[in-house]
């Protein structure tokens, strides 16, 4: 009788134990499968910004050939492009990026004043690539910080947090791009 | 959004199960309740003929029941890059693995649809009238929300619940049919011992054949409305701007005629039913809800996330859409400011595509009017339907060289000084004026300089 019962404790531990290895294995996938997608969500970040790196340095030639006179706004766009490709981290990257934003938008008001640039074709077609491309990082933001605040709140809950603890799944920053100088409005010199 | 996709899967896969459960059903006491004891499997058998026939069929044909001949043609990013940009923007913004291809289908009437059961064959199709019709706020909207039916895995799941529906149905007039061929022969030899048993199982195959159909059709078509204000959801979540699907849907509805392709097997692939556009209330049969009713739900979004939606459905419609673990998973978004830019591609400028893809040389009239000449036109002259002047074909020419490299050089020698076209190595067609002189031109699709030496030169 004793030893039945001791039989059917140890049955019942086993039982528990079997049904917690499960859990922490379902859990510890989950969670690597929501990091995979974060890496990923950011890969496709960095590929638009690398795109975006790439078609300044053509715009800048671009606008040189028309506007001579925008020395200023020319090294604020490269200034601001180098800053960012040297950028390190989510946090300082979304401020260099913001700031890069800001230039075009000066580069593009300026462009305004030309209206033989604004004809030119290699132009216009730079200037929808890099529109579109600002559209792309936009969205892949979006997308990135979804899945980062997905994975936040599931490593900071209970019981994941066990998990991700043991297993060192690290909290991860939101790519926001900071509100700062690239939100003034852009000066248009006639000179 | 992945909870929101897992969630959708665990519904589906709960609707198709009890599709199933149905058509097993409907086999098995079908089976014992005609041919008497042991029947039953012979039914089950005949449920998963049925089930693998209709399987067979859906797969074999499914590219032309959806284009039901009005091939299309697939664009390429040089046809139209801000097409492709907004594409693109909604594959980032969604997060699904591959670009999806882009289909443009040569019809006036604005609409848009999406299919593909495996990320490699995923497509979204456009008409040209959507084309130049739309402004890019709104034509964006509309590719939100056929990403978002890629995303959710619509299609697989329509598709599934189509086949179930039609397996049911088959089945159910089978069982029917027989029933009533058979119903004399078991009178007469049917033993009196199973009697009771056998009975219940007739009255219950007898229910299923008769209510077993109906029941799957009213799930499948409030699956498929369901599915399309999900895609509202996630198209206003992608885009941020849930005006720009509204307005959209607004002027797809507004559409005189549904496109010429459309028929009623493909009709509920499209983002507005083509042949119930303007309904203004929908029944258990319909396919997509009023498209009234989703524009006012969109409209009456306060933001742009999940949340939005569901408060602003819920108020319209009452009930609940979106499960409240998605809910919870959703971040809050704010609204994006509208764009200014028009159209991607103007009136003309979808059928010159469409042309140019099949091969067609463009003949520009004095008048003004753009002559697409069509692939295998023998004459040598073609004359403006408009003011009637004639104008000599290009030659094209004889042999299309292999497809280059953009680095690699090209070279073109002309065969006499009128009008001439020829292909350049990326596919593109070239095309020389009676005035060119230079001594290269540049190809608008791969940007690569092409040598061109003039026809006395070559014949010296």
């Amino acid at each position: 009788m004793i030893a039945s019962i001791g039989l059917l404790i140890l049955f019942g531990l086993i039982v528990i134990a079997v049904v917690l290895v499960v859990w922490a294995i379902a859990t510890y996938n989950g969670l690597v499968q929501l990091r995979n997608q974060l890496d990923n969500a950011w890969a496709q970040i960095d590929v638009q910004l690398k795109r975006r790196y790439d078609l300044i340095p053509n715009l800048v030639e671009t606008v040189k050939g028309y506007a001579k006179h925008e020395r200023e706004t020319f090294e604020r766009v490269t200034q601001a492009r180098n800053m960012a490709v040297n950028a390190k981290g989510v946090g300082e990257r979304a401020e260099a990026e913001g700031m890069l934003t800001g230039a075009l938008k000066s580069l593009f008001a300026v462009a305004e004043a030309y209206p033989e640039l604004k004809a030119n074709q290699n132009f216009l077609g730079l200037q929808e690539e890099l529109t579109s491309t600002e559209n792309k990082v936009s969205f892949a933001r979006q997308f990135y910080n979804d899945n980062a605040m997905t994975y936040n709140t599931r490593i900071q809950t209970f019981p994941t947090l066990f998990i991700a603890g043991m297993f060192q799944f690290t909290k991860r920053d939101f790519f926001e791009v900071k509100a700062g100088p690239e939100r003034e409005a852009p000066k248009v010199s006639f000179s | 959004m992945w909870e929101q996709i897992r969630a959708n899967r665990r519904r589906s896969a709960m609707l198709i199960s009890l599709m199933g459960v149905v058509l097993v059903l409907l086999g098995y006491c079908g089976g014992e309740a005609i041919l008497g004891g042991g029947g039953g499997f012979i039914g089950l058998i005949v449920a998963v003929v049925v089930l693998l026939v209709q399987l067979g069929i859906y797969f074999a044909g499914a590219r032309s029941l959806v284009l039901g001949g009005a091939g299309g043609t697939e664009l390429s990013r040089d046809d139209c890059p801000r097409l492709f940009n907004i594409v693109e923007e909604m594959q980032l913004a969604s997060g699904l693995p591959v670009t999806p291809k882009v289909l443009l289908i040569q019809d006036p009437s604005p609409n848009a649809f999406a299919f593909g059961h495996k990320p490699e064959d995923y497509t979204i199709g456009v008409t040209s009238g959507l084309l130049h019709r739309l402004n890019r706020d709104e034509l964006q909207g509309v590719i939100a929300h056929e990403t978002g039916h890629l995303k959710n895995q619509d299609v697989q799941f329509m598709t599934l619940a189509a086949v179930m529906l039609g397996s049911i149905a088959v089945l159910a007039e089978i069982v029917w049919r027989t029933m009533r061929l058979g119903g004399r022969a078991r009178s007469r030899s049917d033993s009196r011992g199973g009697g009771q048993a056998q009975l219940v199982l007739l009255v219950i195959a007898l229910l299923l054949a008769i209510l077993g159909p109906l029941l799957a059709q009213i799930l499948y078509f409030s699956c498929s409305r369901k599915r399309e204000f999900l895609a509202d959801a996630s198209a206003a979540q992608f885009t941020r701007y849930p005006e720009g699907l509204a307005s959209a849907l607004e002027k797809i509805s507004q559409a005189a005629e549904p496109p010429a392709f459309t028929n009623k097997a493909n009709a509920p692939m499209f983002i507005v039913n083509p042949l119930a556009a303007t309904a203004e209330s929908s029944s258990v049969f319909s396919t997509h809800p009023p498209t009234g009713e989703r524009i006012r739900i969109l409209r009456a979004m306060a933001g742009a996330a999940l949340a939005d939606y569901e408060v602003a459905y819920r108020s319209a419609h009452g009930g609940g859409l979106i499960g409240s673990q998605s809910l919870r998973a959703a971040p809050a978004q704010a609204r994006r400011d509208a764009s200014d830019e028009g159209p991607v591609l103007g009136r003309g400028e979808a059928r010159a595509t469409v042309r140019r893809n099949a091969g067609y040389v463009p003949v520009r009239c004095t008048c003004g009017l753009e002559i697409g000449v069509p692939p295998g036109y023998e004459r040598k002259d073609v004359r403006c339907v408009r003011c009637g002047s004639v104008w000599p074909v290009p030659a094209a020419q004889a042999a299309v060289p292999p497809v280059l490299n953009a680095t690699q050089p090209m070279r073109y020698t002309r065969q006499r000084a009128g009008w001439e076209s020829f292909r350049c190595g990326c596919g593109r067609s070239v095309l020389l004026s009676p005035t060119f002189t230079a001594s290269s031109v540049r190809c608008a699709g791969c940007g690569r300089q092409i040598e061109v030496t003039p026809p006395s030169a070559a014949q010296n």
